[in-house]
């Protein structure tokens, strides 16, 4: 019951985001003036319920990370609010944004260049507490120890820089910092895009099992399908600096309704031999629109396979087409009004499985 | 650390050996003749008398060895004797300019007092003054203030100090006659009054090398701080939530200095080599001026000497840059 379905009502957001933008202003000409803007994220709303994970996806370029930052306010956000634990991050003053930090964290996606390289391990992750407690040296290294040990790094390794660790210990190094002040939120930003395979799985298992003890929220951005599969609750699909569709993962993964979400995830290879063979690919054609001059309507129109006329007109609006899961399309609004082809009667027939379950 | 320093002094001894070969067979290829400044009256039989008491007229090969075991083990004894009082020389032939008959030792420790002082000072407010434009222009960048800093090292780049120079002593020394235009070297400091004519007398060519050296170290300063600016681990800092002058004194400028200091351990030598042409230009008796009027006149000794001094310093700053850099940068080890 608790899986998918309309977990709102159980749980309260910790993260709530409302018509978030960034955009990225061009400069031009002779005197730079201001001729355009790059819309990495043109106004994107979604929830993050307390102790959930939820996985954004897309493919490069799409703005991803750059919500990640800007939820963080690591960018200054053009438009939209973004409320964290009952605040609204974008537009707190510099010195309360500061004080706020120590409950929202960033594991970032290059662990060797996220870390300072003259600065040792025990510098790196004990840093946060000189600047937001007023412990004494004791209790500052108890706890970079403790944090070490959580990570699973060894202690021996305090003193030590961090080119001389690996990929893998380093992004466990990155974590522990990320956790050094006990935060209740942390966007992960493609933390296993920099690792090989064989560490991704580890890491991964290292964010589930924290989150798990520590009652961590996670905002987990990430082109890998299979691993956001593997460990969000819920997951939201951008396209071109918008939220194409949000799903709890399971709906998702077995039955995308929007249809960039249905090519992107018909792109994930199967295990199993005998499905990979039946697997159908929806190849999209063209380019990606460039995000400084987004086609008129829906952002995805110059792509769609169901284009449809309205589609090069108007915008559609993200909106609740069952219970929990949420599409921006056209097709969407038809097949509630009824009456449209094939992927009507799918719903419905899904809807019927919601409902048994 | 240790081991790489010693093998570095090590290999520094046969580039020195042979940049002393090179020097000494450069001048002494040179036109000219130690005797062309003595009157044309003097008869030829006086002249070769001249030549013989001066030593020019050995082979060069001979006095090529003999200026090594000069500067190598005779001059290092006097300097132990000057200091300890002992007498190890015991009276052998040191290193004698043939312009002025007087040790070339001697004349460097006249000359160098005045060059580390005016260039010395210079080089010390040319750092201090590029460092804060560098990190500021960096941190805003292409604000009119990062303007105004490209502007102002370029023009103190590309302006040749001959240039700058010579438009300073017009504004402020003929029109304005705020300062000297020239370098009163016999000049003692001893009370307050000949303090601020010392400190009047170095405003103008401070100022001009001054421009020069900040030119050049705070437009390195600047891309060396924009480039770990735009770094992962300053946004990691950020994300810690450091406050901004945390982050950039601490986290970026600590990274960004390495460089920097490679850059200013490097430009070092020239301190001691003075700035020979604006030691011409406001008269200074330094050792560029030395240098000038030693190559004038052929006098071999004095040159060679005084050039391989140059050389020694510059292989030993590249030397200390590089431990610098040791020493900065945990991640570079040389053992």
């Amino acid at each position: 019951m608790a899986d998918g379905g309309s977990p709102g009502a159980l749980r309260k957001p910790l993260v709530s985001v409302r018509g978030l933008k960034m955009h990225f202003p061009i400069y031009a000409g002779i005197l730079r003036r201001k001729v355009g803007a790059v819309k990495a994220v043109d106004g994107v709303s979604f929830d993050i319920l307390e102790g959930e994970t939820l996985g954004l996806v897309g493919e490069s370029g799409c703005g991803k990370s750059t919500v990640g930052r800007a939820l963080l306010r690591l960018y200054e956000p053009t438009a939209g609010q973004v409320v964290i634990g009952g605040e609204d991050i974008a537009s707190l003053p510099p010195d309360a944004l500061r004080r706020k930090r120590p409950m929202m964290q960033m594991v970032f996606q290059d662990p060797q260049a996220s870390l300072n390289p003259r600065m040792t391990v025990a510098a790196i992750i004990g840093e946060p507490l000189d600047e937001h407690t007023d412990w004494d040296e004791d209790k500052k290294t108890a706890r970079v120890y403790e944090l070490m040990d959580q990570v699973g790094l060894n202690r021996r390794f305090a003193n030590r820089y961090p080119h001389e660790f690996s990929g893998g210990q380093r992004q466990r190094i990155g974590i522990a910092r990320a956790l050094a002040l006990n935060p209740r939120f942390i966007v992960c930003d493609e933390p296993i895009a920099a690792l090989d395979v064989s560490i991704q799985a580890q890491v991964v298992n290292l964010l589930e099992d924290l989150q798990d003890r520590l009652g961590l929220t996670y905002l987990f951005i990430s082109h890998d399908l299979s691993m956001v599969r593997h460990i969000a609750d819920r997951v939201a699909v951008m396209y071109l600096g918008q939220i194409a569709e949000l799903s709890p993962r399971e709906a998702l993964y077995a039955r995308p309704l929007h249809p960039y979400a249905r090519a992107l995830l018909s792109a994930v290879p199967e295990a199993d031999p005998t499905l990979e063979a039946t697997r159908q690919r929806i190849i999209l054609k063209g380019d990606v629109p460039s995000p400084a001059n987004p086609p008129k309507g829906c952002n995805f129109c110059t792509r769609c396979p169901q284009v449809m006329a309205v589609c090069r007109d108007v915008e559609p609006e993200l909106a609740e087409v069952e219970p929990g899961r949420f599409v921006a399309c056209h097709l969407m609004a038809m097949d509630t009004a009824g009456g449209h082809a094939s992927p009507g009667a799918e719903v419905r027939e899904h809807n019927q499985q919601g409902e048994v379950k | 650390m240790l081991t790489f320093t010693l093998r570095r002094l090590l290999t520094a001894i046969p580039t020195l050996l042979l940049i002393s070969l090179v020097i000494f067979l450069l001048v002494d290829l040179a036109p000219g003749s130690p005797l062309s400044d003595v009157p044309l009256t003097v008869p030829p039989d006086v002249r070769q008398k001249m030549l013989e008491a001066m030593g020019a007229d050995q082979p060069v090969m001979v006095r090529y060895f003999l200026w090594l075991k000069q500067f190598f083990w005779i001059e290092p004894l006097y300097g132990i004797d000057a200091l300890l009082g002992t007498d190890f020389a015991q009276g052998a032939q040191r290193i004698i300019s043939w312009q002025s008959k007087v040790p070339v030792f001697q004349i460097i420790g006249e000359r160098l007092p005045q060059t580390l002082t005016v260039v010395g000072t210079a080089y010390l407010i040319g750092v201090l003054i590029a460092l804060p434009i560098g990190i500021y222009s960096a941190y805003r960048q292409y604000s009119w203030f990062d303007q105004a800093g490209t502007f102002f090292a370029m023009a103190g780049f590309s302006v040749p100090t001959f240039f700058t120079g010579n438009l300073l002593i017009l504004i402020f020394a003929v029109n304005l006659g705020w300062f000297p235009t020239i370098y009163d070297t016999n000049l003692e400091v001893v009370d307050w009054a000949s303090f601020t004519k010392m400190l009047a007398q170095m405003a103008l060519p401070v100022t001009v090398l001054a421009l020069f050296n900040a030119a050049e170290i705070s437009r390195y300063t600047r891309s060396s701080v924009l480039e770990n600016l735009g770094q992962d681990y300053v946004r990691t800092a950020r994300a810690k939530g450091m406050g901004e002058q945390k982050v950039v004194l601490k986290h970026v400028l600590r990274n960004s200095l390495i460089p920097v200091v490679t850059v200013v351990a490097l430009g070092l030598p020239t301190v001691f080599g003075g700035a020979i042409v604006t030691e011409q230009i406001f008269k200074i008796n330094g050792i560029g001026a030395a240098l000038i009027g030693a190559i004038n006149v052929s006098d071999l000794p004095t040159v060679q000497t005084v050039t391989f001094i140059f050389a020694v310093l510059i292989v030993m700053f590249n030397l200390i840059a590089d431990i610098l850099y040791g020493i900065l940068d945990p991640r570079i080890r040389y053992d």
